[in-house]
């Protein structure tokens, strides 16, 4: 598929999204995953940060993307948002964990073009660590959607909150998710 | 965490609740009013507005604050949006300051030295540089909200746009009330006053930007 082609359907899929569809949603975040493990794999010893973390790089991005979604104007081209807000988290993070502080800001306008890298690595920091860092309702929320697999309803239903009251501390719980990042 | 199990997170929270451009618009209108209402509650509009509102210094000092306003507003309206265009917005803010210097020009060719001082100082400069910033205070509350919600590569300079941004509505609003009309006491207190403001956005900014 064509770099264009590509951005376009990537971009119809996050248009889905902002309205609410979570398949789209989904197929977008797992299309775009392997583009950022092979830049950050391959920008970890760039900054020299250890290639263990850089799954966590991933996520971190991954978790920019999601939160930083509604500056995305729907009626302008998805490439340059997307390539931006990638390389500023991205260097951000890597800056961070690497011992190079001082890496020139490269180029990622080739993160369209990146080579696809699919295979997963083992993620440094394990779910149940994580999930002890968030407060209930939340942790409970996340274990239940994210490691069961059940939906915000059945979440609800169990949890005998209401599907809104459900939404909220999901966005809350991505919310300190990457906080936690970014303090580590 | 897996990333998988993270993206099935992220993809149960696909419905963005109020968009960068729309939170940004809100706090604006917002920010904007409650200023007006301010002025217009406190000190109020200046008593003889209809009669002065067409000499040339009170038309230029309405035109070029409400014109720095704009500018500076539509800077830190794309500041937040990773990948917009900002040099062009940036640059074009030179265009008001030059039409100041051109004034203080003008100003300093018309008037003879010795009315230089009394212009320069005008009659309220203390009370303008305290409350341009107080006016300033809802606008700049207002764009940080919205800011939090948006991606700037520079905290530091986010924040600075910011304070620019809210520092010239704050003039634009105060000069309705300003009685001192000599391009020189703009280009003195409201630079001073738009300055204190900018300086305190981009100090917040480099603390409470980061994303």
């Amino acid at each position: 598929m064509t770099q264009s082609a590509r951005e376009e359907e990537w971009a119809n899929w996050l248009r889905l999204a902002i309205k609410g569809d979570a398949q789209a949603y989904s197929r977008f975040l797992f299309a775009v995953t392997p583009y950022l493990r092979a830049m950050a794999r391959r920008r970890c010893s760039l900054y020299g940060a250890p290639l263990s973390e850089a799954e966590d790089v991933v996520q971190e991005v991954l978790l920019a993307i999601h939160l930083k979604r509604g500056t995305w104007d729907p009626a302008r081209p998805l490439g340059p948002w997307l390539t931006t807000l990638v390389r500023n988290k991205l260097i951000d993070s890597l800056r961070r964990r690497g011992r190079q502080k001082n890496v020139p800001i490269d180029d990622v306008s080739d993160f369209l073009e990146a080579a696809d890298e699919t295979n997963e690595a083992a993620d440094r920091i394990d779910t149940e660590t994580m999930l002890a860092r968030l407060k209930e309702p939340q942790r409970d929320i996340v274990r239940s959607i994210s490691i069961e697999g059940e939906g915000i309803r059945e979440t609800a239903a169990r949890l005998k909150m209401t599907e809104v009251a459900v939404r909220v501390a999901l966005h809350r719980a991505l919310k300190s998710l990457a906080a936690l990042y970014r303090s580590e | 965490m897996k990333t998988d199990d993270l993206i099935t997170l992220m993809a149960q929270d696909a419905p963005t609740g109020l968009r960068y451009g729309r939170a940004l618009a809100l706090a604006l209108g917002v920010g904007i009013a409650v200023s007006v209402v301010l002025l217009v509650a406190t000190v109020g509009i200046r008593h003889n507005m209809a009669s002065v509102f067409e000499t040339a210094r009170v038309l230029f000092k309405i035109a070029v604050t409400f014109m720095l306003a704009v500018l500076a507003a539509r800077l830190a309206v794309r500041i937040g949006r990773p990948g917009a265009e900002t040099r062009g917005p940036a640059l074009l803010l030179a265009v008001p300051a030059l039409m100041v210097a051109a004034a203080v020009a003008a100003e300093l060719f018309v008037l003879p030295a010795d009315a230089w001082p009394a212009s320069l100082v005008g009659r309220n400069a203390l009370f303008c540089v305290f409350f341009v910033p107080v006016l300033s205070l809802a606008p700049l509350a207002g764009l940080f909200w919205a800011l939090k919600k948006g991606a700037p590569e520079n905290p530091t300079f986010a924040g600075a746009t910011a304070g620019l941004a809210a520092g010239a509505i704050a003039v634009a609003v105060y000069a309705w009330h300003c009685p001192d009309d000599s391009p020189l006491f703009l280009a003195t207190w409201y630079t001073i006053a738009i300055a204190v403001v900018t300086v305190a956005g981009a100090l917040a900014g480099r603390r409470w930007l980061r994303w």
